[in-house]
């Protein structure tokens, strides 16, 4: 076997020889993310039922969104926005925070990164539990096209996975992007359909158009309208979804490999 | 397949020592409007070139800051080299810095099995060396002890037992062997021998000049990044112990 440093590095022998640890990462943050906390694993059910309550208060009851299930409807769209948002931000400083690992044993450092957008997965895959709930408490029937559901949700994944190894190089270099990142995600998010209805912007032309070119908002009606409104979008809007999630994850991909050569100068 | 291992090529590192590091944008593009980027290019380690040869046992010795560490992180494939080729053949096997992949929340039993996956075992494989492990450590009792509860020479026994466990065609071992009590040093040094006699490359870098004239074959001598004597370990250890008076 020969190997010439990193420059050829066989990227599916590096691949297929890491698994366990993409894997084991995985579990190590499940682990330690639960340890000592007495209800453990259920806070990931718990947690977005919670903000659910909030936010029905809040934008239900005193701001009187008009959507039909308001509980249901914002659970679905946050789940979504949620594995996103949570997946982008951790992985944000995750080869910051694997240096001392980068720093003494190869490994190809796309794993940190890719493990963030895993666990996320993971994550994402219990607040479906409570989505279940609050569609079973609202007695809301869920549409026969839901089983479609892992559609839009590997074309958010791809996204993610694209964004994230965008944000975590770009960190190793600016550290700005830590501090920039939380407010682009406040506004991402009222730029995303979540909390209302979209047909709330008609007025509003020129946000109506932010809001749609944002890829989240896509992902977001897509899995809302399988799961609610009995809605498989078209040839076209599947097309956009793909596009998007490949032109997403090729720039990231592309950006961190350039970047990763001299990650270690950096970190 | 040659004989080598290892073939350096006229490598070169630089590193790149602006007096501050910029880590903002607003910094980064203030100096570059001040014209104030300036880098100060620094060489770790300047054309050096060598062989070791397979079953070889290598020492490097010089003194603090010579780029004894930069060239084994570009064997081991870490860093990358600014000019020339650094080329391995076979398996490594890193010991620089025990304890890299630990999660110091994470118990013992845990521990080894995301070490070894850092390291790149399967988890069959770690399974099948698990008790083996142990055994060599002899952590048998606080296997399932949070690894912060552990003294440092604890943790050493641990990462040595990983990372042994295989025997790699080339082994890199920096400064490691100064952790743990006498007898754990014994048994490491006994565990390096029985690798050398099953024709493991071994290269060591340490700044105890006997262990390396005990161990190792041949050695290299670095003093600011380049080659000052290569060679027969005795005689470049000699010259070496000589220089220093």
């Amino acid at each position: 076997m020969e190997k010439d440093n990193l420059n050829k590095a066989n990227f599916f022998a590096d691949m297929k020889k890491f698994m366990p640890l993409l894997k084991n990462l995985v579990s190590k943050d499940f682990k330690i993310k639960y340890r000592r906390s007495a209800l453990g694993v259920a806070w990931s059910v718990l947690n977005p039922l919670f903000t659910m309550l909030v936010i029905t208060t809040v934008f239900g009851k005193l701001l009187r969104i008009q959507v039909e299930n308001f509980a249901t409807y914002y659970i679905v769209g946050f789940a979504i926005w949620n594995f996103f948002s949570e997946a982008t931000s951790n992985s944000l400083s995750s080869i910051l925070s694997s240096a001392p690992l980068i720093k003494k044993v190869y490994i190809p450092k796309y794993i940190f990164p890719l493990e963030k957008c895993l666990f996320s997965l993971v994550n994402f895959f219990f607040t479906l539990i409570a989505v279940v709930i609050v569609m079973l408490v609202q007695g809301v029937v869920p549409s026969v096209t839901s089983i479609l559901f892992p559609i839009p949700v590997l074309y958010c994944f791809v996204f993610v996975c694209g964004a994230s190894l965008f944000l975590s190089a770009a960190t190793v270099y600016f550290r700005d992007v830590q501090h920039l990142y939380g407010i682009f995600l406040t506004a991402l998010m009222y730029l995303t359909p979540i909390i209302y209805p979209l047909e709330l912007l008609k007025e509003y032309k020129f946000v109506l158009r932010i809001v749609e070119l944002n890829p989240i908002t896509h992902y977001v009606e897509y899995f809302r309208g399988l799961i609610m409104y009995n809605h498989i979008p078209g040839v076209k809007e599947n097309l956009i979804c793909i596009a998007m999630s490949i032109g997403m994850f090729l720039i990231g991909a592309l950006v961190f490999k350039k970047a990763q050569r001299k990650f270690i100068l950096h970190i | 397949m040659g004989e080598n291992a290892v073939e350096l090529r006229n490598v070169e590192m630089h590193f790149n020592m602006s007096k501050e590091k910029l880590e903002s944008l607003k910094e980064y593009f203030l100096k570059l409007v001040k014209r104030q980027l300036h880098y100060e290019d620094f060489v770790a380690v300047d054309n050096v070139s060598f062989d070791i040869k397979k079953g070889d046992v290598f020492g490097i010795v010089g003194l603090n800051g010579c780029g004894k560490s930069t060239t084994l992180k570009m064997i081991s494939g870490i860093l990358e080299p600014t000019k020339g080729t650094v080329r391995t053949y076979g398996t490594i096997a890193p010991l620089i810095e025990l304890g890299a992949g630990f999660d110091m929340d994470l118990t013992a039993r845990e521990n080894i099995y995301l070490n070894g996956s850092v390291l790149g075992y399967s988890k069959k494989f770690i399974d099948e060396k698990f008790q083996d492990i142990v055994d060599f450590s002899e952590m048998h009792e606080f296997l399932d002890v949070p690894m912060k509860n552990y003294s440092s020479g604890m943790v050493a026994r641990i990462a040595f037992a990983i990372a042994t466990v295989t025997t790699p065609d080339i082994l890199i071992v920096d400064e490691i062997l100064a952790v743990g009590d006498f007898l754990f040093q014994q048994k490491c040094e006994e565990r390096i021998n029985a690798m050398i006699n099953d024709d493991t490359t071994v290269i060591i870098v340490s700044h105890s000049i006997e262990q390396i004239e005990r161990l190792c074959k041949h050695c290299v001598w670095l003093e600011k990044g380049k080659i000052k004597m290569i060679g027969d370990a005795m005689e470049v250890c000699n010259a070496y112990k000589n220089s220093q008076r």
